[in-house]
């Protein structure tokens, strides 16, 4: 959670009017790298992670691999996915995979937040929670497409990786890249990530014999950025459910942006509908009424006297 | 001969006896004290639910109502709560009502003549509305499906980590579209026991009505309750008020 002032606001939940200061400073679109063909599942990232975040130590689970635990948690925003997999010559893989919050350009957590300033995304792209404004509904866990937020039932708030946003407003790389030691991380502009993770990609597909290996970064949600560069980009749900068409729901989109107005607007047409009614058409009164002196309206044309 | 109260009075259980309601002379008893205090005890839990609900489901324009609830979160901490209010006091003026309430063939016509009622074509209504007309009945069974959908949808939504992100989402649409529902329901209801048809209210604050709102309004709980003739009441009465003109 970064100050306000120190990172430009690009996008705020449930925040009616204009972003105040946004587009006001040129600010470029960062990313995360993360080279899954080097990554050797260190944990160096996990534990400077948290760290860097000084978050209590909670109890792992053993689940029989060498994951640290099953998934992340409200304190533990940096997971490696271990995954066994197959090579094509069906020899023993490990796909190895560093797992955390994607920083999607369109995230489905800010869209389905009800709450006012509780998810921002920053100019850069980072997507953060403010806790101060959240309500603890939890929509953003149904929003999000990886499964990211991760709910504190204590303190009834949601947390998640904010990409060191603290560390990246000081000029700072993220934690988990200054940690690094094979070099299977890196952090600068979008667009430098992406022309990197591509020559990349190809070296591995030229030189390595992995020939489907590719860049992961879904545009189905306007691309992300956290982007990965995997051996084979036409599975990414091997490295532990990375989908391949993240989709955030139809009821955070659709439904939210349109249908909700709507309907508020049509069930309104209640309040309006009585007014007109009792307007033109008056009350129904107990019988008998008292009878009617004389009725009061336009004359019929041409009989004007 | 039994007077209009020792009628309603055999027909009433030991619930239903509860508290005092004076009928005054000229009236009806319509609704025992036990039927009012349910009606106004959901009535304030729809209130709050709805309130709270509205700074959940448009922030942007409803952010003013969650202070009065202590802030958004704590809003939200009590909206499943102020539901869950609504749907118990609800749920027992269901068992209360459910005789009542039973959907007839003439409630299938008066319903098919909603038209005519709206335009107040008709002095009075036909002689087949008893207790509750069709439109009345049908927002009672609106409710009721709408109370099954809150607390199904609600509870996905309260516990999202035991149903999962899809199922949310979809309960997110359905308990919206319920809202919406009652929330456009709500004007007619207290459109009509107040300003549409002035007399109606003081069946849920006082529990009677006056003769006169009975014969014109439910002509057939009229016949029942008096064993009179709700039509030649009502021209006697004219007679008597207006002399024939």
């Amino acid at each position: 959670m970064a100050d306000r002032k120190t990172l430009q606001i690009k996008q705020m939940s449930a925040h009616p009017g204009p972003i105040a200061g946004a587009g006001m400073q040129r600010v470029s679109e960062l990313c995360k790298l993360i080279d899954t063909t080097t990554c050797i599942g260190c944990k160096a990232c996990e534990v400077a992670c948290v760290e860097w975040n000084d978050m209590p130590f909670q109890n792992t689970t053993f689940d029989n691999t060498y994951q640290t635990m099953p998934d992340t948690n409200w304190n533990y925003w940096n997971l490696i996915k271990f995954n066994e997999s197959e090579h094509s010559d069906g020899s023993f893989a490990w796909l190895v995979r560093k797992h955390q919050c994607m920083h999607c350009e369109d995230p489905g957590c800010l869209r389905a937040c009800p709450a006012d300033g509780a998810i921002v995304q920053y100019a850069n792209g980072i997507v953060d929670f403010q806790q101060e404004n959240c309500i603890g509904c939890q929509f953003c866990v149904s929003g999000c497409p990886f499964n990211i937020p991760k709910f504190n039932p204590s303190t009834k708030k949601v947390y998640k990786c904010t990409l060191c946003s603290d560390r990246v407003s000081a000029g700072l790389e993220p934690a988990c890249i200054k940690s690094c030691p094979t070099g299977c991380l890196h952090f600068g502009t979008k667009d430098d990530m992406k022309y990197m993770a591509e020559q990349r990609a190809k070296q591995l597909r030229d030189v390595s014999g992995f020939k489907e290996a590719g860049v992961y970064d879904p545009q189905s949600i306007d691309g992300t950025h956290v982007i990965y560069v995997l051996h084979d980009i036409t599975k990414p749900e091997k490295y532990g459910n990375l989908p391949a068409n993240p989709r955030i729901p139809l009821a955070f989109t659709v439904w939210k942006n349109w249908f909700k107005p709507i309907g508020l607007i049509g069930a309104m047409m209640g309040f309006v509908g009585v007014v007109i009614h009792y307007v033109f058409a008056g009350p129904l009164r107990s019988q008998p009424e008292p009878p009617v002196e004389s009725i009061v309206s336009r004359p019929a044309p041409g009989k004007e006297s | 001969m039994a007077t209009p109260v020792n009628r309603y009075e055999h027909q009433m259980n030991a619930i239903d006896r509860l508290g005092r309601t004076k009928v005054y002379v000229g009236e009806l008893m319509r609704h025992p004290v036990y039927t009012r205090f349910l009606h106004w005890m959901y009535g304030i839990f729809f209130f709050l639910a709805l309130l709270s609900g509205f700074g959940i489901y448009a922030p942007g324009i409803f952010r003013f109502f969650t202070p009065f609830f202590g802030g958004g979160a704590m809003t939200r901490l009590l909206h499943p709560w102020f539901g869950l209010g609504f749907v118990f006091f609800f749920g027992l003026q269901v068992i209360n009502w459910f005789n009542i309430m039973r959907w007839t063939p003439e409630d299938t016509a008066w319903m098919k003549r909603l038209r005519t009622y709206v335009r107040h074509q008709d002095e009075m209504e036909p002689p087949t509305v008893g207790f509750y007309n069709g439109g009345q009945k049908a927002m009672f069974w609106e409710i009721v499906c709408g109370c099954v959908a809150y607390v199904i949808t609600g509870f996905i939504m309260w516990f999202p980590e035991i149903f999962g992100r899809v199922l949310v989402s979809i309960a997110y649409v359905i308990h919206d579209i319920s809202a919406l529902i009652m929330l456009f329901g709500i004007f007619f209801h207290i459109y009509l026991s107040t300003f549409g048809e002035p007399g109606t209210i003081q069946a849920m604050t006082r529990g009677t009505v006056s003769k006169a709102w009975a014969w014109t309004h439910h002509p057939a709980w009229y016949k029942e309750m008096t064993g009179r003739d709700p039509y030649a009441d009502m021209e006697a009465e004219r007679e008597r008020l207006y002399g024939g003109k």
